[in-house]
């Protein structure tokens, strides 16, 4: 228990460093504007690698699976305008349908 | 049932339908709502596998209001109960968040006070706050993405209580499809970015293939930040 305490800790003290780092360095100071062009980009770069991380990684391999699915199916929703949470919802469905019966 | 009458129309083609009675904290917490139930449900599923590798539910909680990052949480839980030392746990979890880095230096100038409450300040950006918060160009609303963090913090805190002080009666997250929901919080967020069109499309996809790249070769964490390299490709094109 005292391992789990101490990682809880030392990660709550990095996270809070690497969170407050850009703002210290930076400060107030204007960004340059071809930066501009980089962080307006960073976001989309940032979100695709999370989602297709989270949806295909698997602890150092590439899995096709029922979360996948469901992940693919909230995609189809997201262009059909659903709202977030209908997208979310059918996203968790799904996987559990497919865990359930396939 | 807007009639108009007396009302000088001024149609410069500028008008912004920002809803000026809000204040920018309250909007963005309500622009958050979706994502701070989105939120909650995942809050239940870190406490339901925190409980199951054997954290107590002071120590799920705990990690929760002390780290407050999902992503990191995650890893820990997974990297401890697998058997991992605190080093591997710890330099996951770095990995993980180290994209915090270069979207804390993206906000930074809209940030305000001296280095304490930056710093401070700093500690609001979240990913689906900051994504919510980007206005184009590069530029953030300050207000907005502090507003966002709240709710998503609270439902945060309250669903890992749930999920480990009632984990029993939740059962298994995997089988609810609650796995789902991180993966597909992320593409909402995504869609929003990329459903107009442009570079950002180009750019995601570079980076989901960067990304889906080295998911086989490098620790997790590694393909996400190497897939910022994408993003560089803004150097190009606009002068």
């Amino acid at each position: 228990m005292i391992t789990v305490w101490i990682t809880i800790l030392l990660v709550a003290l990095a996270n809070a460093a690497i969170k407050a780092s850009g703002p210290v360095l930076v400060g107030g100071r204007e960004l340059p504007p071809r930066a501009g062009a980089v962080i307006s980009l960073l976001a989309p770069a940032l979100l695709a690698a999370l989602v297709v991380t989270e949806t295909f990684g698997d602890e150092g391999s590439l899995v096709l699976d029922e979360k996948a699915l469901g992940v693919g199916v909230a995609a189809v929703a997201l262009m059909l305008r659903a709202p977030v949470l209908v997208a979310v919802f059918l996203a968790a469905l799904t996987a559990a349908l497919a865990r359930a019966f396939v | 049932m807007r009639e108009g009458s007396g009302e000088v129309v001024a149609n410069g083609g500028t008008g912004t339908e920002k809803k000026e009675c809000l204040s920018p904290y309250y909007a963005g917490a309500r622009a958050a709502l979706p994502f701070a139930l989105a939120t909650l449900v995942l809050g239940v599923s870190f406490g339901v596998l925190a409980r199951s590798v054997g954290w107590g539910p002071v120590a799920a909680v705990g990690s929760s209001v002390l780290i407050c990052s999902g992503s990191a949480q995650f890893a820990i839980a997974a990297v401890l109960g697998s058997g991992g030392g605190v080093p591997a746990a710890v330099v996951a979890a770095v990995l993980l968040n180290a994209r915090f880095g270069p979207m804390g230096v993206a906000v930074a100038p809209y940030l305000k006070g001296g280095p304490l409450r930056r710093a401070l300040e700093g500690q609001a950006v979240i990913d689906a706050s900051w994504a919510l918060a980007s206005r184009g160009g590069g530029r953030f609303d300050r207000e907005f993405m502090i507003g966002a963090s709240v709710p998503q913090v609270a439902a945060w805190f309250a669903g890992t209580a749930v999920g480990a002080l009632g984990g029993d009666f939740v059962g298994d997250p995997e089988k609810l499809g609650l796995d789902a929901i991180f993966p597909a919080f992320f593409l909402v967020l995504l869609w929003d970015e990329i459903r107009g069109g442009g570079s950002a499309v180009v750019v995601a996809g570079l980076a989901a293939s960067l990304a889906l790249l080295l998911v086989p070769f490098a620790p997790p964490g590694v393909p996400v930040i190497a897939a910022c390299v994408a993003a560089l490709l803004g150097l190009r094109r606009r002068s």
